[in-house]
């Protein structure tokens, strides 16, 4: 009976409440205050980190928090000595008197009834509810403390907790997680089947899915560690590496093309390749990042060190005529210094450019001394017009030499040499100044490189004055993100959520974590392992908690219609590139081959033409043949200005800037692709062919169409249908024979005779009713 | 106690739908693209998307005529005799006042001034000066409104266009038309609320780039749909080879069966979700290739348009298409048509340009107020910049060429709520610099918004820590040209 009431309270939440911005604050805060909270109550002991910052955070700070130039009546709450100051107009008040809220003027402010006085003002569209008033009124009740927010104090390992051994936890992981769904009255799953956990993990590792022959493989192990031991054979499948590969490539906004207007060419596939090398070499996360930030920087750096700098020239160029140098050179720098604060330290950066931040504690000058650290590069921002350049000095060059002895990992068949972007520092080239509103001929005080104070000092005698400075300040034990940021990256990855929810925002303004200790647990172990990755990810996939079945039951909804405690495995579908891979392997048609020029594969007509202005190397769409039309979907190639539809609609990233996370969305035009795009037809005509010519019952031929693809066997009830569908299919067939080899023309891929071609076609025809399924496109 | 359950997860879905899209009002209102049956149907949830008009809305649907490459000023909406006198000229410093220039004349000597080639008379009630090259748009001049007065931040087309379309010059920022979708959602079901079509005209073109459609921080569901002139009007919309409705049904049927028992199995609402996508796709693939079948169009309704209104492709039919999408409920409809950049041979680039757009943009107009459709559907054209009084080059005889210029430009506006018959804002003699009601890009999207029933200030979508409008941190009503 409470559900209905919660629904309720939420349903008027929105009828209520008049702005788009106040409904937004609202349900945020339904959902991320602990289950006490959210039925209107206040905690016994306030926490100002867990509490009250995000209220004053959300609804102060924009006034009367850091950014020392919007501040109002010079008063700030979010240092303890603004808060507790005495009132400018009255001395003998405070804004807060700890201990005493009805002698605190905050307090007195946000009670009122009288609109001139009652803050946040009506005209911020802004306003508490009471049960965060009463928060407040607590809080301050019992000292107003103050404390640093969570994420800028370096995690320290906390004590596992004790859990609950019939719920068979496997490793801390578990203890974590079981000890907090104990407390919310919630209980783990039962483990998955073997066939759902197989497909699970081998989709999680090398996003590819097991092989009938796996499959029968694992069934038969009886072993205790036979799932182990999958686990460690996938992570040595250099396909592990691609996989991995995809979600960086996100980050590291990686395309094929410079990304504005006439949009020309780039080759920065090599450092791709790179990228797949490192993760399957294992590197770990903090030579990983020092490569990628600095490897330029290194004593000698070997041509690998080079190449992984990249990293830093992955963001758009222009190369539109007329454009003003600096003003683009500026664009550039900014790009790579808010690129490396999401993607490595998950602070929003970016809003220190132009102000003070408004509510972390990162101020313009903080900011300017980021972009410092990227801002020695000799670079211009204009090379020149469309197809100038496929890679902008400074620039590397590898050749066939190169490939057959240090760049081993490259997958380069051209004997030309190709020329990829890196990183470069001239000394002396210029002084780094701050811009007055980010505007680029706005210059004021010179700066020099630094972080920002509050995350961790920049100690000029640890740290060089660098980006190789940077990168250790990166991996100091004592810094507090890096290692958080990572692990709830990968988490964020498996599971579908971060333990932060908000992946690339760990400031203030970002969510709370879940299981603060977990995160901080995992962190301190990840980085004490050396920073190793795979050891890490096989902690994860191999801890109950994510062996868990995806079942759910209505108490589950009522108790967590978030899963954010993980009462059960949450059923996420496949990224855009993923679904491709699995529906490619599963009819046998994928080429494996790793790494190499991106390719072209099957696109509508007109994509790219309907665009341009018909300049450059780009202006045409000209269609891969043979193999390369087989590849897996990371090598799709990414014109930035029109990128390939089919996975865009699939929520891929445009690869514009730096995409911490993808949205999941659930649209007709996702139905229409799965049904209509070539690339899928042609699948299912091979697997329909080959399967036609096996010497199998029908029954057999559909029972192994359904395997390949869901990697279950069908159940009985499923195979009635399958079997009654095939059959009706196959008579129409039979009736239009036209039709039916109309349907089985789908693809360049060679066609295979078969001996009875309504056989196939209805073959064909059930296996695009099985891609189409929900459940094949689900993890 | 079964109903009780069912409901039950209803709203599982609702909520778990409403956080999962970023909490704000206009996810909810996606929803009416999404599923509207099952949530937004009878219930009194429907009311969602309209509690966020903070006016009642003087428009419902947008159909944005973009001017891709910026057409000049000076030879459409704004007379400057001076300039014919002054022809050869230099431009004075102190009209200038130090204005930045882009790369492609900052290095030029003289900035010799020229006027237009093409003669201006006055039209309508209002008297507005229009350019000969625009005969058609001069005889609905009692219908728009010219703000003469527009200004942008950048010069050099990239920044000026995303500027005019997502708010910002850099940045994956939402696009104005996945903005609207965001706050609004569709009217029709069984279309997208935010729909794209390109056409190419035979000047100097630039190109479009898929950001300006883009979805931004918001979910994808509200990224332009491009409809093209091709087999596939939508992308992927065809059945294959071999395949009829029947056959599709037929597998959709089969597809709803599995899917039922999945859920069964996982209690997972998105599973549902999916099986209404499927659903709705079956039912774009009819209602999609209507829409986009001009050959039913009346003689009337052509001869308005211009015979090119039948050649698919072109900015003629994307005009007619951009009509029957609009009535079709479509929530916005952005048109680009290329080929404005007369950086050099502007005289016969112009006349060009305006031969292609000139009837079909004027018998937009026409054909929407015959149908009752003017008062509710806001219709804008206009480009991303203006064009310098100033030769880019020399003045070579008759032919000349102008460069890009921020600081003001001419665009049109109708229907919607727009004042009709009115010019807004004057430009200096010199139509270089504005002297009295300037118009920012900002503004420009306030006003818009405004029309839409949205208080731009409040549209707002929380991404990465902080709160964005489509109109970041400024932007100013123009209640001038509002009726």
């Amino acid at each position: 009976m409470m559900i209905p009431i919660q629904l309720k309270k939420a349903s008027k939440k929105k009828i209520l409440v008049v702005s788009a911005g106040l409904m937004l604050i609202g349900l945020t805060l339904y959902f991320i205050t602990s289950g006490k909270e959210e039925e209107g109550g206040v905690p016994d002991v306030v926490d100002f980190n867990f509490h009250v910052r995000p209220i004053l955070s959300d609804r102060c700070f924009k006034c009367h928090g850091p950014d020392a130039n919007k501040r109002q009546a010079n008063l700030r709450l979010d240092t303890e000595e603004g808060a507790y100051a005495a009132l400018k107009e009255d001395p003998s008040k405070h804004i807060i008197v700890p201990g005493d809220p009805m002698q605190s003027a905050l307090y007195a402010r946000l009670i009122t009834a009288d609109t001139a006085e009652v803050m946040p003002p009506p005209s911020s569209n802004l306003s508490l509810t009471k049960n965060e008033i009463e928060i407040i009124k607590k809080w301050i009740a019992q000292g107003a403390k103050y404390k640093k927010h969570w994420s800028f104090i370096a995690p320290v390992r906390p004590k596992v907790p004790e859990a609950d051994e019939d719920l068979n936890p496997r490793n801390p992981i578990d203890h974590f997680i079981f000890t907090t769904l104990d407390k919310v009255g919630l209980e783990p799953n039962a483990e998955a089947s073997k066939e759902a956990l197989l497909k699970r993990v081998s989709m999680d590792i090398t996003g590819l899915p097991p092989t009938i022959e796996q499959q029968e493989r694992f069934l038969a192990d009886k072993s205790p560690n036979a799932y182990e031991k999958i686990v460690d054979e996938l992570l040595a499948s250099k396909h592990y590496g691609e996989k991995m590969a995809i979600q960086w490539m996100d980050l590291a906004r990686y395309a094929d093309s410079h990304g504005y207007q006439d949009d020309g060419l780039r080759t920065m596939w090599p450092w791709r390749d790179w990228v797949i090398h490192a993760f399957n070499s294992n590197y770990p996360y903090s030579k990983f990042l020092t490569w990628q930030l600095a490897g330029d920087l290194l004593p000698n750096p070997s041509k690998e060190q080079l190449l992984a700098t990249g990293f830093n020239r992955n963001h758009k160029i222009t190369q539109e005529g007329g454009v003003i140098d600096e003003e683009y050179r500026i664009e550039y720098v900014t790009d790579r210094t808010n690129t490396v604060g999401k993607a490595f330290m998950a602070i929003t950066l970016e809003c220190a450019k132009c102000h003070d931040h408004k509510y972390d504690p990162v101020s313009q000058k903080d900011y300017y001394s980021m972009f410092a650290f990227f801002d020695k590069v000799p670079e211009k921002g204009l090379v020149g017009t469309i197809d100038a350049s496929f890679a902008d000095p400074p620039s590397m060059k590898i050749s066939t030499a190169d490939v057959s002895s240090i760049l081993a990992f490259i997958n380069k068949k051209d004997t030309m040499d190709v020329s990829v972007m890196v990183m470069k520092d001239s000394v002396g080239i210029r002084e780094t100044q701050l811009l007055r509103r980010g505007v680029y001929d706005q210059k004021a005080d010179t700066v020099q490189m630094a972080t920002p104070a509050s995350i961790l000092t920049y100690n000029p005698k640890k740290y060089e004055q660098n980006r190789l400075g940077l990168a250790k300040w990166m991996i100091d034990p004592q810094n507090p993100l890096t290692a958080r940021v990572y692990v709830n990256r990968i988490w964020h990855e498996l599971f579908g959520r971060g333990l932060v929810k908000t992946s690339g925002d760990f400031g203030m303004q970002g969510e709370l974590p879940s299981h603060p200790e977990l995160l901080d647990w995992l962190a301190v172990e990840f980085r004490e392992s050396g920073w190793d990755i795979k050891k890490l990810i096989r902690l994860i996939v191999t801890s109950s908690t994510y062996r868990q079945s995806a079942q759910r039951t209505s108490d589950k909804f009522q108790k967590d219609p978030d899963n954010k405690y993980y009462s059960f495995f949450p059923r996420l579908r496949l990224s855009a590139e993923l679904q491709r891979d699995l529906l490619l392997t599963a009819s046998g048609i994928l080429n494996p081959e790793i790494g190499g020029p991106s390719v072209k594969p099957y696109q509508p007509k007109g994509v790219w033409e309907a665009t341009t202005s018909g300049r450059g190397e780009l202006a045409k769409y000209i269609q891969d043949k043979g193999d390369k039309l087989y590849r897996r979907g990371l090598y799709n190639f990414i014109k930035r200005t029109a990128p390939p539809p089919a996975l865009l609609i699939m929520d891929a990233s445009t690869r514009d800037q730096c995409e911490v996370t993808r949205s999941r969305t659930n649209t007709p035009l996702q139905a229409l692709v799965l049904m209509n795009d070539p690339q899928l037809l042609e699948a299912a005509r091979v697997l329909a062919q080959r399967t036609s010519n096996l010497n199998l019952s029908e029954d057999q031929k559909l029972d192994r169409l359904f395997r390949l693809v869901l990697c279950r066997k069908a159940n009985e009830k499923e195979m009635k249908m399958l079997k009654g569908y095939y059959l009706q299919e196959k008579n129409k067939f039979i009736q239009q024979k036209d039709k039916a080899e109309g349907f089985l023309k789908a693809g360049e891929f060679e066609q295979i005779k078969t001996k009875n071609i309504a056989e196939t076609a209805a073959l064909m025809q059930v296996n695009q009713m099985i891609f189409n399924l929900d459940e094949t496109t689900v993890k | 106690m079964e109903n009780q359950e069912k409901q039950f997860r209803l709203n599982v879905t609702r909520r778990h739908f409403l956080t999962k899209a970023g909490l704000g009002f206009g996810s909810a209102a996606l929803g009416s693209m999404l599923f509207k049956d099952q949530l937004f149907g009878a219930d009194a949830q429907s009311s969602i998307p309209l509690g966020l008009a903070q006016y009642a809305p003087k428009a419902k649907r947008i159909i944005y005529l973009f001017q891709n490459g910026a057409p000049s000023q000076l030879e459409t909406f704004d007379y400057k005799p001076l300039l014919n006198k002054m022809h050869g000229e230099e431009l004075p410093a102190s009209i200038r006042m130090g204005q930045r220039l882009t790369g492609m004349t900052a290095n030029q000597e003289k900035f010799p001034l020229v006027g237009s080639s093409f003669g201006f008379s006055q039209h309508g009630k209002s008297g507005a000066w229009i350019s000969e090259l625009f005969p058609n748009i001069a005889s609905i001049a009692d219908d728009i409104c010219i703000v003469k007065t527009m200004n942008t931040e950048a010069i050099n087309h990239d920044p000026a266009l995303t500027f005019f379309q997502t708010g910002a010059q850099q940045g994956n920022r939402p696009s104005m038309g996945a903005w609207m979708s965001y706050g609004l959602g569709s009217e029709n079901s069984n279309l997208p609320s935010y729909t794209v079509l390109l056409s190419r005209g035979r000047g100097n073109g630039q190109g479009v780039y898929s950001k300006l459609w883009t979805n931004g921080f918001l979910d994808s569901v509200h990224q332009g749909v491009v409809f093209s002139s091709g087999d596939d009007p939508v992308l992927y919309l065809n059945n294959p080879e071999g395949h009829d409705k029947q056959s599709r049904r037929d597998m959709l049927d089969q597809l709803a069966k599995f899917n039922a028992e999945a859920f069964d199995n996982f209690g997972d609402p998105e599973i549902n979700t999916r099986i209404k996508q499927y659903e709705m796709s079956y039912r774009m693939q009819s209602a999609v290739p209507e829409l986009t079948d001009l050959s039913k169009e009346s003689d009337n309704t052509i001869k308005m348009y211009g015979p090119d209104c039948l050649v698919p492709g072109t900015y003629a039919a994307n005009c007619l298409l951009a009509r029957k999408l609009s009535e079709s409920g479509v929530r916005f409809v952005q048109l680009y048509h290329q080929g404005w950049d007369t950086h050099g041979n502007l005289v016969n680039d112009m006349r060009m340009q305006a031969e292609d757009v000139d009837r079909a943009s004027a018998g937009l107009i026409k054909d929407l107020k015959q149908r009752g459709l003017l008062d509710e559907t806001l219709v804008i054209w206009g480009g991303e910049f203006g064009r310098t009084n100033y030769c880019q080059g020399k003045i070579d005889g008759a032919n000349y060429g102008r460069d890009h210029h921020p600081k003001c430009f001419s665009i049109w506006m109708a229907g919607g709520g727009i004042k009709p018959g009115t010019v807004y804002g004057e430009t200096d003699e010199f139509g270089y610099n504005t002297i009295k009601d300037p118009v920012s890009v900002h503004d420009f999207h306030a006003t818009v918004l405004h029309l839409m029933g949205i208080n731009h200030e409040q549209l707002t979508y929380r991404h990465l820590g902080r709160r964005y409008r489509l109109t970041d941190v400024a932007g100013q009503v123009v209640n001038g040209i509002i009726a």
